[in-house]
């Protein structure tokens, strides 16, 4: 399914993609492709309605037929991944599920500017789903027990020596007051009625 | 200095950081370029430091930036010493830049491979995950060379986070080292049945991936799969497999039919409970179903009524997926997809885009020629609905694939369908002109009938092309010009007003026009022109003839300005031929006649892969030069690429404007005898349909008997809706005068009708087409080769995975371990020499077992002879690399894992009918089961049948034994044994306790057949289960180990062994090589090494060697094990 993923963020729609994109490993993709990419799909996908199907196909630029966009919109963000006929589409569905719910796990009831601000972040919740292309783990219980192993690692690894860095930038935070916080995703617990999980 | 040090740190906290960047992004939204660029100057200087936290943070802020589409890969090396972090937290920063900017071409990506390896390697589970994920998405050929073999290791490693990652990123290593995948498969075939679900989800993903590219390689994993899908709980597992049955089934009929019912009962179970879990299940399972069953009617009949239930759900999902699997079924069984046109016509109507695409889809299959007319109307009232670009454009192709399809098959009326493609111009901004213009093309030129009614068409669109060619830079549909040019010179003697179509192609705007379809009005003006001036002269006009003349010198200057090459070239020789037509028309010399053999003879379509097709002859060496090659500077001045379809055959044709009819005759005449004689010359087929050619007469072509009825040709106005009115009253006709004429006389058929190489339904019989047309099929050479398989690609990439996985591993499919490159010129003696005279005393009755099951008898020996040697080789190279490095004790690791497949066997006492030769292997999965595996190989002249092995049970020790039987029944050996042949036998024994040495008495039955007759005879043999063989190699890492050291719940045990003459290094191999253990670490002439039982039990050694002793210190959870193994240890070591 995929060979990297970019994250992208518009600001001005309030959207926000994650487009692990479908891989032909041998096709170099520049940042040029890479940024038309991000604005065909953002503008395939804005466009569409409310009560439609969450899969499109079509845009040369996603590497032919095989391929297709599948997406969940959720308040101001959409979800995009784009993965070749060997991946179930209910599947992928379910997938971005899981993935919108670790993150909400991880960052603690999670909102659009918790992905702008930590975008390494969500990579490394997301790299530990799918890997180089293929759906690694879709367990979220282990997802999100890894991911706090490693958070651990990583406070342990800085120590002492990190704690003033850390005092700085709560500092910094504190100069905030234009984060809202109160852009929470509202449905995100909510699952859609008619697509129960899929485990 | 720890000033400065502590000043550093200081100052890094009031560095930016990600979050500092990205919130600098958003409050510069005015001159975000500028701000980034200040940013980029930053992180520049940044990288310049020696601390690696502020390097590691400027590659984070880097990461971002690149998301953001700017260009890093100039930080490339940076990327790489913040992979090289010790520190984890700055390990991820790295290699997450890596997978993001990293890509093949990255040249500095050969430095990583060191790093990749330590970090895959690392004790810290973590280290080794992030370089799994990294490496998955910036692997390259060569890195995946090297790295084949550590990856595989982590394969088996003790933590299924980690197996899981290593499972999944052999897929990507196969992709870019096909080599690989033999020597791996076997180890990722144990993977599906490994006790983490994660890991056994990964390597069926990886199967699966693999099997949809080459289906047929993986038929023998059939069983397993089907048993894995019935035992599953997993539906991610479950959906997958389904999928892969979904490619096998067509490849195995067989396993169709045992799919049927357990797929049947999913569907009928899943449809009771409506969950997604349910439905996603089920719609897999009948796309699978579809696919893989030719005839099962039943079973697609199910398919189809609940794909059906599926369609009309208001969940636009199911929707979707219901009219994508509709589609698959579609493919093998239309008929059955045909009963529901109504509802896949009602999904046309749908508002949401993605519905329509897939309803789109599926109406190629299902017309026929009742319904073409109504379906393609339905379209085009949609093509002018339709809103944005892709869906119109997706439209049009499919209006004119399924028109097409299968050579026009559905077409009755070749008028309505010109008139379509006319309407279809009418659409803007759509890509697809080219497509229109070859459909215009190739019905005017195949068939006949229709070409004055096309030229007349071809003619309005000239007229009209202000119209179409309004901008004509981006706008694809001036394509169609180029047909509709072409068409009117080609075909002008159907030309009514050819004065009025050559104006139009004489117009200034023409001018505007790309080049190429400039070059195509240039060539066909003359055509045009040429018809005129026969016209004319004909008629004694001459005035008008000199007329036309002058109006031609004086447009075509406009040309011959061009810009475009080919039209300029085309246009001043056309000028120049013109100028000296009038000075003859000056002269009043006739000259239509002339000017028209320009152009005589005509043109045949030609199949698109007919040059391919022809084989080359023998002898004929395409790539030697025929003379010698010209110098640089001549060979530069080559033509422009604009050259059109045509040209090839025009080659052929005579230009010369001076012989006369006769002449011309003649010469065609003596052309053709002369190709009749080439063997080279691709004939045209002598089928009665295409001989026209030969006498290019107007007696040739079919009457046509042109409806009057036909509207008249407004530009502009919508046609078809009428032909298909005239078409349904045509047909109401039809029918009535049918019906009479079935009254008078029935038998009389109509078949005389039916258009060539058309196949007609029953039901359809009744439509007769509209006119008598005659398709021209595309010419083919006469020995042209059936075979298709110029289609598929070759530079796909899963091409090279195409590999059968059967075939046994031979002695050279080993994965690459990295060997020191020095290693070759290093001859120290202490490595050297008691290599030799390990050779020299290597106990010969020692046989390898081999997974090559059959060859003869006096290859076996040498083959063998050979596999040792190598195997000392390897152990040769290795071993002196351990004596230069080391510290480098994973390289033991890998040779270890790479010599498992050969491991230990013993002889059982050779009779002079047959040898035994076994080798037990525990089993990580099972802690009670070791696998023995026996080589039979028949050493005498006879045929051995019937063999039948049995062993004597021990209270700890017995052989598993299929249910049923008792526990004196034998096990019959599933195979037969012609002479000089060998092969292997798998025997499952059950142990309760390993933690001593066991011998089992056993007796091999077997019949004995040869040309006197046939004998019972019979074999005692023991089986010796040694300590060793229930220990499996398992690699250890130096930390886990002090632990396990430290933990004190260990027994301890020594022994000391005198008279040992070999170096450290052979005996560590020895025993790694003979009890399975692995080195853990090395120093001087201490090692440590580590093992572990079938059963959990940790063991440990420390190898100490003295001047001529070895002395060893084990530990282990069982003192008993330990003792007996440590026994064995020096039976074997006092043998040295």
């Amino acid at each position: 399914m995929t060979s990297y993923y970019l994250h992208f963020s518009v600001e001005e729609q309030h959207d926000h993609e994650e487009s692990p994109l479908s891989g032909q490993p041998d096709q170099v993709k520049s940042e040029d492709t890479q940024q038309q990419i991000i604005r065909e799909t953002f503008h395939l996908v804005s466009k569409r309605d409310e009560n439609v199907c969450n899969f499109l196909e079509g845009g040369l630029l996603i590497g032919g037929s095989d391929n297709k966009l599948i997406y969940r919109h959720y308040a101001t963000l959409y979800f995009v991944f784009c993965v070749d006929s060997s991946e179930s589409e209910l599947g992928i569905l379910d997938l971005i599920q899981v993935f919108v719910e670790t993150l909400d796990k991880c960052f603690e009831n999670v909102c659009e500017l918790d992905l702008i601000f930590h975008v390494d972040k969500v990579h490394n919740i997301l790299a530990e789903m799918v890997m180089g292309g293929m759906v690694l783990e879709t367990n979220m219980n282990e997802i999100v027990t890894q991911i706090d192993a490693q958070n651990k690692l990583e406070k342990s690894e800085a120590g002492l020596a990190g704690a003033p860095a850390r005092a700085v930038s709560a500092v910094k935070n504190m100069n905030l007051p234009e984060i809202p916080r109160n852009i929470n995703i509202g449905d995100i617990s909510i699952k859609v009625p008619n697509l129960p999980t899929f485990k | 200095m720890a000033l400065k040090m502590v000043k550093g740190s200081i100052d890094r906290m009031f560095d930016k950081n990600l979050q500092d960047l990205v919130r600098g992004i958003r409050n510069h939204k005015e001159d975000e370029a500028k701000y980034i660029s200040q940013c980029i100057d930053e992180i520049k200087q940044e990288l310049k430091q020696d601390n690696i936290a502020v390097k590691a943070n400027a590659v984070c802020k880097l990461t971002y930036l690149q998301m953001l589409g700017y260009d890093i890969s100039w930080a490339a090396f940076n990327i790489i010493e913040v992979m090289s972090a010790s520190k984890f937290t700055f390990k991820r920063i790295g290699y997450l830049a890596a997978s993001q900017c990293f890509h093949e071409g990255t040249d500095v990506i050969m430095l990583t491979t060191n790093q990749i390896r330590k970090d895959l390697s690392s004790p810290n589970q973590y280290d080794t995950g992030v370089a799994l994920t990294g490496l998955s998405c910036f692997v390259t050929p060569d890195l995946a060379r090297d790295l084949a073999n550590d990856i595989m290791t982590l394969m088996s490693h003790t933590k299924p986070y980690i197996r899981k990652k290593a499972v999944l990123i052999m897929y990507k290593v196969f992709l870019k080292y096909p080599e690989s995948l033999r020597p791996a498969f076997p180890r990722l075939k144990e993977k599906l049945e490994d006790p983490d679900p994660g890991v056994q989800s990964a390597a069926v993903n990886v199967i699966c991936e693999l099997a949809r590219r080459n289906p047929k390689n993986y038929l023998s994993l059939a069983p397993l799969f089907f048993k894995l899908m019935t035992s599953s709980t997993n539906n991610w597992v479950l959906i997958k497999i389904i999928k892969l049955f979904g490619a096998l089934t067509p490849l195995e009929p067989r396993l169709g039919k045992k799919l049927i019912e357990p797929l049947t009962n999913l569907i009928h179970s899943h449809s009771q409970h409506r969950d997604l879990t349910g439905i996603c299940a089920s719609v897999s399972v009948l796309i699978s179903l579809s696919s893989g069953m030719p005839n099962h009617s039943a079973s697609i009949q199910l398919c189809v009524q609940k794909l059906r239930i599926l369609i009309e759900d208001s969940d636009q999902n199911l929707k979707y997926l219901g009219l994508l699997a509709m589609s698959k079924i579609l493919k093998t069984h239309p008929k059955s997809v045909q009963s529901h046109k109504d509802l896949i016509l009602q999904c046309l109507d749908d508002k949401d885009e993605s519905i329509r695409l897939r309803a789109l889809d599926l109406l190629y299959g299902m017309v026929s020629k009742k319904n073409l007319m109504e379906i393609v109307k339905k379209l085009m009232i949609h093509v002018d609905k339709a809103e944005g670009t892709t869906y119109r454009d997706e439209l049009l192709t499919k209006i004119i694939d399924i028109c097409s399809q299968s050579n026009y098959q559905y077409i009755t009326n070749f008028e309505w369908y010109i008139s379509i493609l006319v309407e279809l111009t009418r659409l803007e901004g759509t890509r697809h002109g080219h497509l229109i213009a070859a459909q215009m093309l190739d019905v005017a030129i195949r068939v006949k009938a229709i070409r004055r009614f096309a030229v007349s068409q071809m003619a309005m669109l000239l007229d009209n092309a202000h119209l179409i060619a309004s901008n004509a830079q981006r706008n694809g549909i001036c394509e169609v010009l180029y047909a509709a040019a072409w068409i009117c010179g080609e075909f002008s003697e159907h030309l009514e007003e050819a004065n009025q179509t050559l104006e139009a192609m004489l117009r200034p705007k023409v001018t505007t026009l790309p080049g190429h379809i400039q070059a195509v009005y240039v060539q066909n003006m003359v055509k045009l022109y040429a018809s005129i001036l026969q016209q004319k002269e004909q008629a004694g006009e001459k005035e008008a003839a000199q007329e036309i003349t002058q109006l031609m010198i004086e447009r075509l200057p406009q040309f011959v300005q061009s810009a475009d090459l080919e039209v300029q070239e085309r246009a001043s020789c056309i000028l120049q031929l013109i100028k000296y037509i009038q000075k003859l028309q000056i002269k009043e010399v006739p000259v239509a006649e002339e000017v028209i053999a320009l152009f005589a003879g005509e043109l045949n379509p030609v199949a698109p892969k007919a040059q391919k097709k022809v084989p080359v002859p023998e002898g004929l060496d395409l790539d030697a030069w025929i003379n010698e090659p010209p110098s640089d500077s001549e060979s530069e001045d080559e033509k422009p690429k604009t050259i059109f379809h045509e040209e090839e055959q025009r080659h052929s044709r005579h230009r010369q404007p001076e012989i006369d009819e006769e002449e011309l005759a003649r010469r065609r005449e003596a052309r053709k005898q002369e190709q009749a004689n080439n063997p080279f010359y691709i004939k045209s087929s002598p089928s009665p349909q295409k001989r026209y050619q030969d006498t290019p007469g107007v007696e040739h072509i079919p009457v046509v008997q042109i409806d009057l009825s036909v509207p008249l040709k407004v530009p502009g106005m919508p046609m078809s809706d009428q032909y298909v009115k005239l078409e349904e009253e045509r047909r109401h006709k039809q029918k009535l005068e049918k019906d009479k004429k079935k009254k008078k006389q029935k038998k009389e058929k109509r078949g005389k009708h039916h258009r060539h190489n058309s196949l007609h339904t029953e039901s359809e019989e009744d439509i007769a087409p509209a006119h008598h047309v005659d398709i021209i099929t595309e010419e083919m050479p006469e020995n042209a080769l059936p075979s298709d398989e110029d289609d598929k690609d070759p530079n796909d990439p899963y091409k090279a995975l195409d590999i059968d996985l059967d075939k046994p591993l031979a002695d050279s499919e080993k994965l690459p371990v990295q060997r020191h490159r020095n290693v070759e010129t290093l001859k120290s003696p202490d490595s050297e020499v008691p290599l030799v005279e390990k050779k020299s005393k290597k106990p010969k009755k020692k046989e390898k077992k081999h997974k090559d099951k059959e060859r003869d008898k006096g290859k076996k020996k040498e083959k063998e002879k050979k596999v040792v040697e190598e195997e000392e080789e390897e152990k040769k190279v290795i071993l002196q690399d351990l004596h230069y490095f080391s510290s480098c004790c994973y390289l033991l690791l890998s040779l270890v894992c790479c010599l498992g497949t050969v491991q230990t066997a013993e002889s059982i006492p050779i009779t002079s009918f047959l040898n035994l030769t076994y080798d037990i292997q525990g089993n990580l999965q099972n802690d009670s089961q070791v696998t023995v595996s026996v080589i039979f190989e028949n050493k005498s002249t006879s045929f051995l049948k019937s063999m039948e092995l049995n062993v004597l049970d021990s209270l700890n020790t017995k052989m598993l034994r299929p249910e049923g039987s008792s526990v004196h029944d034998g096990i019959p050996v599933p195979f037969q044994l012609p002479p000089g042949i060998s092969n292997e036998a798998q025997f499952v024994f059950t142990l309760q306790s390993i933690v001593m040495a066991q011998k089992l008495k056993g007796t091999l039955s077997f019949i004995v057949k040869n040309d006197e007759g046939s004998t019972h005879e019979k074999l005692d043999f023991k089986l010796h289960f040694s300590c060793a063989s229930y220990l499996i190699t398992t690699p250890c890492y130096s930390d886990a180990f002090a632990k396990l050291l430290e933990s004190g719940d260990l027994h301890m045990s020594s022994i000391k062994v005198d008279g040992i003459s070999i170096s450290f290094q052979h005996l560590l191999a020895k025993i790694c090589f003979h009890h399975h253990f692995s080195v853990v670490e090395r120093v001087d002439s201490c090692a440590s090494m580590y093992s572990r039982s079938i059963q959990g039990h940790h063991v440990c050694l420390l190898v100490k060697k003295g001047e001529n002793s070895v002395s060893i210190d084990g530990k282990c959870n069982d003192s008993t094990l330990l003792s007996n193994l440590l026994d064995e240890m020096k039976e074997t070591l006092s043998k040295c």
